[in-house]
């Protein structure tokens, strides 16, 4: 898994340098102008954290009935990459939304949900840091429950919101968007699969130097 | 269909926290009429070995056979015959003395749970105090009521962390004698104790841990404060 | 499967009896239900009492007391290490978390009597109009926030750190206890009560309650196994 790294930096490297040219030769959208194209920066983390997060959830899962360190070293890193990118968004999405819409913040089902993804997985991170031995386990469970409660989150809102609708919504995009955007989001996505490779390895070498330690003293 | 083993047999065992090595590939064997000590100072990992034979911690490696069979694979009813003596004795201290032993006695599901208190209470010299909280209880009071919850449901498997602890002369003559006839009815008693002096007089074998690691064991038992003495100083000037 | 019930009903008889003696746990938490009302109606009533604020208040105050009370009923069984105790006894070790989730579930049925009420008459609201749908709120909203509750306070008995941590867990897992038992109790104290909405409310409370009792029991073995 470690050698994947290098090409997927490479990878990504070459769409974040080539990014800003397809992104300017992108077309202006008619009320914004230039502040949407924050969305290219916005969206790809919003989407990828969330998937992070189910990721996490269900490697947190396997790791709860199999105990394999693996699982755990992976859960780990994918909580870590939940808050990175999930923290992208939370900071993009307002400073788009202020000069878009005129408001910093609205809360919507979508929203709300990556906050409160954002904020379980923070605790996560937090329980892992502070629970001190076997919170391991006890994060893993974290994160199923918090990937549980995602889809609740989601349709507590939105039955809020029926009720109480919003006046603005996102638009959806037309075709010329589409292509930056996912050229964007392959970006995202192969940064995140290089800063986990990144990780992961990092765990497993700690977890070989903490073998090698407990060896050396038999 | 009940559930028993008349051997224990630990393989192997090692659990790890990160770097700190709790237990270190300890191997031990112990059958049914022999009464086991787990020696060693603080730190050893007698406690750590004693979680894992109880099956409230999971092991990093090895494997603890009941019988032929790992815990896994004989599921909750191993536990009806395993009782455990610990350091922190397991009872409520807001409740009283009988009605800790009624509880645990029903949770164990034993039959007629408020005669067999009764009788633990006369056989731990309590039964004038069965009605007062546990609260008010010294500590040798408890060690002995702990002793009487933890073998209500007729064990097969006895655990005892440091049971000697706060026991008077009496107390500690009275829980020997408890100790061999329980040997004597066929159980497996697998001691940790600090208390070398009173531990020769009802070991059969004893096993020396330091820093999770086993590092010797004890046929004989006699002149076991000498030896273990001498053990441990060779261990330190070793390290 | 009477077996299960049967060590349910053991482990609730045996927390009721400790209860019943010093009533320690119902007295500060019932106490604590009505300080957090009390700053709540210092802080935001005004000449005429906020509309919607009564449904906030009386959710907050109970995510709050039932945050305490879970502390203190786990911290009760650190003291000797009884939980270590239960975990060894012969049973599913599931029935235990039932035992201890029937025993938070009345700890915070008391306390509710005492709030809802008090609510109701410091910010004047009509709480009581429609006393089968609020209570089915209640009802299924404190299982719902009890049922993630009581495996998080019991995983994280033997955790340092414990006490701050479990608020920290507890609260974003279950926004949408809240979200649900907020609006469902503002939908009935609306000026024309939105009877089908609160009912849709409890709905979603419901199936909340169905998906998290069953993932806690499945991981409430794993979860304490050290």
């Amino acid at each position: 898994m470690r050698k994947a790294f290098v090409p997927l930096l490479g990878a990504a490297g070459f769409i974040f340098l080539t990014a800003p040219i397809i992104i300017a030769r992108a077309p202006f959208e008619s009320t914004m102008g230039l502040v949407q194209k924050i969305f290219y920066f916005h969206m790809p983390p919003a989407m990828l954290m969330l998937l992070s997060a189910i990721f996490c959830g269900l490697v947190s899962g396997a790791y709860l009935v199999t105990r394999r360190p693996v699982l755990d070293w992976t859960a780990y890193a994918a909580a870590e990459l939940t808050v990175l990118y999930g923290s992208i968004a939370l900071v993009t999405g307002p400073l788009w939304a202020r000069k878009a819409w005129g408001v910093w913040w609205q809360w919507d089902a979508r929203l709300t949900m990556s906050l409160l993804m954002w904020m379980i997985f923070v605790a996560y991170l937090l329980l892992r840091r502070y629970g001190g031995n076997g919170s391991e386990t006890l994060a893993a469970g974290l994160a199923l429950f918090g990937m549980a409660t995602s889809p609740f989150v989601y349709l507590s809102v939105n039955l809020w919101r029926t009720v109480h609708p919003l006046t603005s919504v996102v638009p959806t995009l037309p075709v010329d968007f589409a292509f930056p955007l996912w050229y964007a989001f392959t970006g995202f996505l192969l940064m995140y699969l290089a800063l986990m490779t990144l990780r992961v390895t990092l765990e497993r070498q700690r977890a070989a130097l903490d073998q090698l330690f407990l060896e050396s003293d038999e | 269909m009940t559930f028993d083993f008349h051997e224990l047999s630990i393989r192997d065992l090692s659990r790890n926290f990160g770097r700190r090595r709790a237990l270190s590939h300890v191997s031990l064997d112990c059958n049914a009429g022999e009464i086991v000590g787990l020696l060693g100072p603080n730190g050893a990992g007698k406690s750590t070995l004693l979680a894992i034979v109880s099956t409230l911690a999971a092991p990093s490696s090895g494997n603890v056979f009941y019988g032929r069979q790992t815990a896994t694979q004989i599921g909750a009813m191993l536990r009806s015959k395993i009782g455990v003596l610990s350091h922190d004795l397991h009872l409520y201290s807001d409740l009283t003395a009988r009605e800790n032993l009624i509880f645990f006695g029903r949770l164990y599901g034993v039959p007629d749970a408020e005669s067999r208190a009764s009788a633990a209470l006369d056989r731990s010299l309590l039964a004038e105090r069965g009605g007062d909280l546990v609260s008010g209880f010294s500590r040798g009071m408890r060690q002995r009521l702990a002793l009487e919850r933890a073998l209500l449901h007729e064990p097969r498997l006895l655990l005892l962390d440091e049971p000697f602890t706060g026991l008077d002369d009496a107390s500690t003559v009275s829980l020997i004698e408890r100790l061999k006839e329980l040997r004597s009815a066929g159980c497996i008693i697998l001691l940790a104790t600090h208390d070398l002096d009173t531990a020769e007089e009802v070991l059969d074998k004893a096993i020396v841990l330091r820093d999770g690691r086993f590092v010797g064991s004890e046929a004989d038992v006699r002149g076991l404060r000498k030896r273990y003495q001498d053990r441990l100083r060779a261990a330190a000037a070793t390290t | 499967m009477t077996a299960f019930w049967r060590v349910v009903w053991i482990v609730v008889r045996k927390d009721l009896a400790i209860e019943a003696r010093s009533r320690e746990l119902l007295n500060t938490t019932v106490f604590f239900a009505l300080s957090c009302v009390i700053i709540f109606a210092v802080s935001f009533v005004r000449e005429k009492p906020l509309g919607d604020a009564a449904a906030g208040i009386l959710w907050v105050a109970i995510a709050f007391a039932g945050t305490l009370a879970l502390g203190r009923t786990f911290e009760r069984e650190r003291y000797a290490d009884t939980l270590r105790a239960l975990l060894l006894a012969p049973s599913e070790r599931p029935a235990i978390y039932v035992g201890k989730l029937i025993g938070i579930l009345s700890l915070l049925a008391a306390t509710e009597i005492v709030l809802v009420p008090l609510v109701a008459l410091l910010f004047q609201a009509g709480l009581f109009s429609h006393p089968l749908l609020m209570g089915a709120l209640l009802i299924f909203g404190t299982i719902g926030f009890a049922s993630v509750g009581t495996l998080f306070a019991a995983m994280l008995a033997r955790a340092r750190s414990r006490d701050v941590l479990l608020p920290i867990l507890l609260y974003p897992v279950t926004i949408p206890v809240m979200i649900a038992g907020v609006k469902g109790t503002s939908a009935l104290l609306d000026a024309t009560p939105q009877l089908q909405m609160a009912g849709m409310w409890i709905l979603l409370l419901v199936c909340f309650d169905v998906v998290f009792l069953t993932l806690s029991l499945w991981t409430f073995d794993p979860l304490m196994t050290e």
